[in-house]
């Protein structure tokens, strides 16, 4: 039996390598496709130092730190969702069930009014402050989930109690950023609508690197409690029984997750769905055990919306479409589909 | 090995243990009997950490003074209803070997849990995810999870819910064959089943303990006093049978 579990082991690995070469030859094929072609031979110069400045700009310049953000947007949320998931055992908890995204809408759509503002250039409004966008973006997300997070802390709020907060706090900011959007002037309105499409092309090399530092330090802290979230999913009892301060690490987790979501959303705006479809996906095909899980669904996240980044810049090409609308129109399906899942189960 | 005195405990401002005195050592296998309500599953919580009630002791020590991890390794608890999820029912047993675990798993931790899978005859399905198998099954799963933590202490709340009669016995005797080198203590609602294996009974009602021994305290008043209700205790086998009347 010893020997099938090794086997059974071995199966998941292979899923893993299987996600990470996909996710290279999708990152391969980003760099190449596009309005302006670069082969594959001219990448391999330009990787190696070589190549004409039109392509070195073309692909170091624009496309690879756009690809990895798509790489790192895509793991957080895929890693965040798994583990909000475990937590709050909750298959339909990810990090914009607390909050997070309309927080951050309500935070971006402020900095704008306050004065962060615009500026029209060929008919396109662009941020001029967009540092203080994203800073306000940052706290109107994490404050979501401090604020449910101190009510679970006082009042000792269950599971489902923490996913209805959310519920109610998601509520509040739509509230809040209706009413910002009331005194708003029509460029400062179309400032915050275009904020809210998700993008991945607003990520230079500065945001990719502070993204890569905050998800290595929040990955490296979730693997290390791979086997308390293991225990977190047969419920708090065996998951004390067996020695995990669940409670504790209910909050850590909550947290860390709001907060590697909320640095990527305040960068490149609302991408929804990732963190639903990707732990999901790997739970459907390498099963529950988040020892596997969590890189797994960090992978799935990654591939999923640097291939749907690729979509959102080919189909109306030359036109780029907000990468946010394709993940919704694969996401709001796989919504639908685990909620008559859950129903069936009962 | 585990004691209480004058155990209270309150949940929402209501008092659902009213001063428990309770003893038990090793080799005993103690059924906890009572009508809903009555606070057995609160008092096993309490006796095995779950909840923090103070004034618990365990091999002599408060449980206050224990850390988790060395709680899990001297009381394993196994809950009244168990959770599905997607993890195979061998990762699931093999979190019972997390107290003794720095990252990953060694060989011993490994080779426990084909032992105690193979104890419940349930080694075929090692690979099957829990929300593949049966109710019963699964609460096997539970127990074989809490045997892999080898402990001194096997607490089980309501394990025969949902069994066939078949899974009844061989939980049952496990239990008892827990007992032969430690304590077991189960929360039952079957008071014939009860009679049939454990050794010692505890009758609870209202938060208080009202009957604690062995086979000789069971008499038609107790019931009437602790259910309300009418039996007859006639002996078939040797074992006392308890007829509702």
């Amino acid at each position: 039996m010893t020997m099938d579990y090794r086997m059974y082991t071995r199966r998941r690995l292979f899923i893993g390598l299987s996600l990470f070469l996909a996710l290279v030859v999708v990152s391969m094929l980003s760099l190449s496709l596009g309005e302006y072609h670069v082969s594959l031979g001219t990448i391999v110069d330009v990787l190696s130092g070589g190549g004409s400045p039109d392509d070195r700009l073309v692909v170091l310049g624009i496309r690879l730190p756009r690809i990895i953000a798509g790489i790192l947007v895509g793991a957080s949320m895929g890693v965040a969702g798994a583990v909000l998931q475990g937590y709050l055992r909750n298959p339909l908890a990810t990090p914009f069930t607390m909050g997070v995204s309309h927080g951050a809408m309500f935070g971006a759509s402020l900095a704008i009014i306050l004065g962060a503002g615009y500026s029209l250039n060929s008919g396109q409004v662009f941020l001029s402050n967009p540092y203080a966008v994203v800073l306000f973006a940052f706290l109107g997300a994490i404050s979501a989930t401090l604020v449910i997070l101190a009510l679970a802390r006082l009042r000792g709020l269950s599971p489902e109690a923490i996913v209805l907060a959310g519920v109610a706090m998601s509520s509040l900011f739509v509230a809040l950023t209706t009413l910002v959007q009331y005194f708003a002037d029509e460029l400062q309105l179309s400032a915050m609508v275009y904020w809210s499409f998700g993008n991945l092309a607003r990520a230079t090399w500065r945001e990719d690197g502070i993204m890569t530092a905050a998800f290595v330090l929040v990955f490296a802290y979730f693997l290390l409690r791979r086997w308390d979230l293991n225990a977190s999913t047969l419920g708090d009892d065996v998951a004390k029984s067996v020695g995990v301060n669940i409670e504790r690490e209910r909050l850590i987790g909550t947290l860390l997750s709001a907060f590697i979501t909320s640095v990527t959303v305040a960068f490149v705006g609302v991408i929804g769905f990732i963190g639903l479809i990707a732990p999901h996906s790997m739970r459907l095909t390498a099963g529950g055990d988040y020892r596997f899980l969590i890189p797994l669904s960090a992978l799935a996240g990654a591939l999923l919306l640097v291939s749907a980044d690729l979509l959102a810049r080919l189909i109306l090409s030359p036109m780029n479409l907000p990468v946010g609308v394709i993940t919704s129109f694969l996401g709001a399906p796989t919504f639908i589909y685990l909620l008559v899942r859950m129903e069936g189960r009962r | 090995m585990i004691e209480t005195r004058g155990l209270r405990f309150s949940y929402n401002g209501r008092e659902v243990l009213r001063g428990i005195d309770f003893k038990a050592k090793s080799g005993e296998f103690v059924a906890i009997l009572g009508p809903n309500g009555a606070g057995k599953s609160t008092l096993v919580k309490c006796l095995s950490g779950i909840l923090r009630c103070g004034g618990v002791r365990i091999l002599g020590r408060p449980v206050e003074d224990y850390s988790q991890r060395e709680l899990a390794r001297t009381v394993a608890y196994v809950p009244q209803s168990a959770e599905r999820s997607f993890m195979t029912v061998f990762d699931t047993v093999l979190l019972g070997r997390k107290p003794y675990m720095s990252l990953t798993p060694s060989r011993k931790d490994l080779e426990t849990v084909e032992a105690v899978l193979k104890r419940l005859g349930i080694e075929h399905l090692a690979l099957k995810r829990t929300n593949e198998i049966s109710g019963g099954e699964l609460q096997k799963v539970g127990i074989a999870r809490a045997l892999a933590q080898e402990t001194e202490i096997l607490i089980m709340d309501e394990p025969t819910n949902n069994l066939d009669l078949k899974s009844q016995l061989e939980v049952m005797r496990l239990a008892r064959e827990f007992s032969e080198k430690g304590l077991s203590v189960v929360v039952m609602h079957d008071v014939n089943l009860a009679l049939r294996f454990a050794g010692r009974f505890v009758f609870m009602k209202n938060g208080k303990i009202v009957a604690d021994g062995g086979r000789e305290i069971l008499k038609p008043s107790l019931f009437r006093e602790v259910y309300g209700v009418d039996v007859a205790i006639e002996e078939v086998r040797g074992v006392p049978l308890v007829v509702p009347l």
